[in-house]
């Protein structure tokens, strides 16, 4: 996994509630075997009209917003389904971090576990984002991972990250290399648990 | 001290081990797995020449990426088709039963492990996939988890997790006839919302769970994640154990004994208390439909589509062609699925067959019904309930997750509306611009008869 300790870069708006895995990734392109490609089809049926043309009108594919790393997008982001799918086409695509008010619980996981920051903020703070980054689509953001703070000309914001996977994005560890370092642990758990056979 | 939820025995009994300042690690007793979400999983462990600790605890199925007719034949879709041949290759090199399309124990992951006795009450049970929750019907602490969870599954048969809050969701009183437990479900939903449960893992209580036969109880924790909950559970009783017992994986003669007095020590203690509390009338429940593209957007049937007026709102109606203050009563309606992990059990199909029996399906619909498992379509057979609905007009196909998640040829085209029995109403969920509104298998197939959406509160089912 990639490590992240700093970023400083521009957003994409996203003012959206309820955007749901389904929407970040259709079911349709699920098929794959692999983790690559995901980002190409990212929001495709926002990013493309009905006629499979790329819609001019959605941020993401907006000029202005070209090359930036964050996406900052309204309340409940990622809910729905599990597909990790979903976590693979938002990094595939290049954005190293989503800002909301509010994440799913599996989504927050499955962007943690691809080094993907989700980051929560207050619903205010969001609002103010948002305006920012929609006035002004060079507004900069600059995330320190270590010290949990968002820096912008609005000013500074903290932001909670749980402490454990703090240290693993930091690292870029992951959690197969920690639960492997507590096998004797495991089996001697299993040895001893309730079971009807 | 206080006493312990059902939640917390459960989880506590899995503990393995508590990281300071971090997660625990819970040890997962049940690993179901599918073809979509563990190819992935698969490779990152051998590329990394890690063996997979405990293949006889997962059971793996073919289920989301089928298709529904001509399951004999080779899977037309190329990477349909490659995606299956991996799931049955991985199977095979680690030892892991499949039962993949055409065996008689395949169908969809959440009705075909139940069915086989695979939950249990007091376990541990993960899926790659959210509908997971299904398994807390058996008070069984049952979620969705991400590939990289898959992974880390099958390297040690065992999750990092922090804890989630407890939540409890009590609904007491008499339902009104023709009100099934999905609409119990999106009643539910639609009075707290799509985030209401997110961070928590909840509890159904109440008169109304305790009376439900297993499969009304799966619909409802079902769509435990449809209002953001990881997991959704009810106390194991009698209704539980009677179901269990004498299931192919179920435990037998003495060892059926045991678990079931330990699987009576689990329902919440009464002087336990829950981080959050919901309290509904049963009565004031009535058959649901959705007007949105969230499961919460729900209303009773001829109630009226509430005015919000905020931009996701208005964009949810716009994609649905909807007005505020409408309502849906005979709207009309050219798709009908009954089918899904929510609804495809053969009670959904006896009570939509109660309405069907002796009727026809209006000529503007195309009625699909997809049964949940090899097990499910044989009952519908045997039952009579096959020939009821093909002497209706309704198209019988074979199971799987179907016109779900559209990832087959089973797609509802653009523009056009689908009652469907399904968990999902999302934008594009059926298929690219199709229009999704959520219901009972009853009310699904009154619309089926009558090609519009019409009023079942009144009617009286034979």
């Amino acid at each position: 996994m990639e490590k992240f300790k700093t970023l400083k870069t521009t957003a994409v708006p996203l003012p959206i509630e309820n955007i749901d895995t389904d929407q970040i990734i259709p079911a349709r392109f699920l098929k794959a075997t692999d983790k690559k490609g995901f980002g190409d089809n990212v929001f495709r049926d926002w990013r493309y009209t009905k006629e499979g043309k790329l819609d001019t009108d959605f941020p993401i594919n907006q000029p202005q917003y070209k090359g930036a790393q964050i996406l900052v997008a309204g309340d409940n982001f990622g809910c729905g389904s599990s597909r990790e799918h979903a976590a693979w086409a938002i990094a595939g695509y290049g954005f190293r971090v989503v800002i909301s008010s509010f994440f799913a619980d599996i989504f927050k996981g499955n962007a943690l576990n691809n080094g993907l920051l989700p980051i929560q903020v207050t619903p205010e703070y969001l609002a103010q984002l948002m305006t920012g980054i929609q006035e002004n689509p060079e507004f900069t953001i600059t995330i320190d991972l270590e010290n949990q703070v968002i820096d912008t000309s609005l000013g500074q914001a903290a932001f909670d990250i749980d402490p454990y996977k703090k240290v693993c994005l930091i690292n870029g560890y992951d959690d197969i290399d920690f639960l492997l370092s507590k096998k004797a642990e495991i089996e001697k758990f299993e040895n001893n648990r309730v079971t009807f056979a | 001290m206080t006493g312990k939820t059902l939640f917390d025995k459960v989880w506590d009994a899995h503990v393995v081990d508590s990281i300071d300042n971090g997660p625990q690690i819970l040890y997962i007793d049940k690993h179901l797995i599918h073809e979509v979400t563990s190819p992935q999983a698969f490779n990152e462990l051998e590329e990394r020449g890690i063996t997979i600790a405990r293949p006889d605890q997962i059971v793996a199925t073919a289920d989301h990426n089928t298709p529904t007719v001509d399951q004999h034949l080779p899977v037309k879709d190329e990477m349909s088709r490659n995606q299956l041949s991996q799931l049955t290759r991985n199977c095979e090199k680690h030892n892991i039963t499949l039962y993949g399309l055409g065996h008689k124990y395949n169908g969809i992951v959440h009705v075909m492990a139940p069915e086989l006795g695979v939950t249990q009450p007091g376990m541990t049970m993960v899926c790659g996939d959210s509908h997971t929750s299904t398994h807390g019907a058996f008070g069984t602490i049952a979620f969705g988890i991400g590939t990289s969870q898959v992974g880390q599954v099958f390297a040690s048969q065992s999750l990092l997790l922090n804890k989630p809050k407890s939540l409890r969701v009590s609904v007491n009183g008499k339902l009104a006839p023709n009100v099934l437990p999905k609409d119990v479900i999106l009643y539910i939903i639609s009075k707290i919302g799509t985030n209401a449960g997110t961070g928590y893992f909840c509890e159904y209580a109440g008169n109304v769970f305790e009376e439900m036969s297993m499969e009304g109880r799966m619909t409802v924790c079902n769509m435990s994640i449809e209002m953001g909950a990881r997991g959704g559970m009810i106390a194991p009783d009698q209704t539980t154990f009677d179901y269990v017992e004498g299931r192919k994986f179920a435990p037998k003669g003495d060892a059926f004994a045991k678990a079931v007095k330990y699987w009576k020590t689990l329902p919440t203690d009464n002087d336990a208390v829950f981080d959050k509390e919901y309290h509904f009338d049963a009565a004031d429940i009535a058959p649901m439909l959705t007007y949105g593209t969230n499961p919460g957007m729900g209303i009773k049937i001829n109630g009226n589509i509430p005015e919000k007026g905020d931009m996701t709102f208005d964009k949810a109606l716009e994609y649905m062609n909807f007005k505020s203050g409408a309502q849906l009563l005979d709207t009309p309606i050219n798709y009908v699925f009954i089918g899904s992990c929510t609804n495809s059990r053969i009670e959904d199909f006896r009570i939509a067959a109660q309405y069907v029996r002796g009727k026809h399906k209006a000529a503007n619909v195309n009625a699909w019904l997809v049964p949940g498992s090899q097990q499910v379509a044989k009952q519908l057979q045997e039952e009579g309930l096959k020939e009821v609905f093909e002497e209706a007009g309704f198209v019988l196909r074979q199971p799987g997750c179907s016109a779900c998640l559209a990832m087959n040829d089973d797609k509802i085209p653009s523009g056009e509306y689908c009652v469907s029995t399904s968990n999902r109403n999302f934008e594009g969920r059926q298929g690219q611009g199709a229009r999704t509104i959520l219901a009972s298998p009853l009310v699904a197939a009154a619309t089926a008869i009558e090609g519009k959406i019409v009023d079942v509160t009144q009617e009286v089912l034979a």
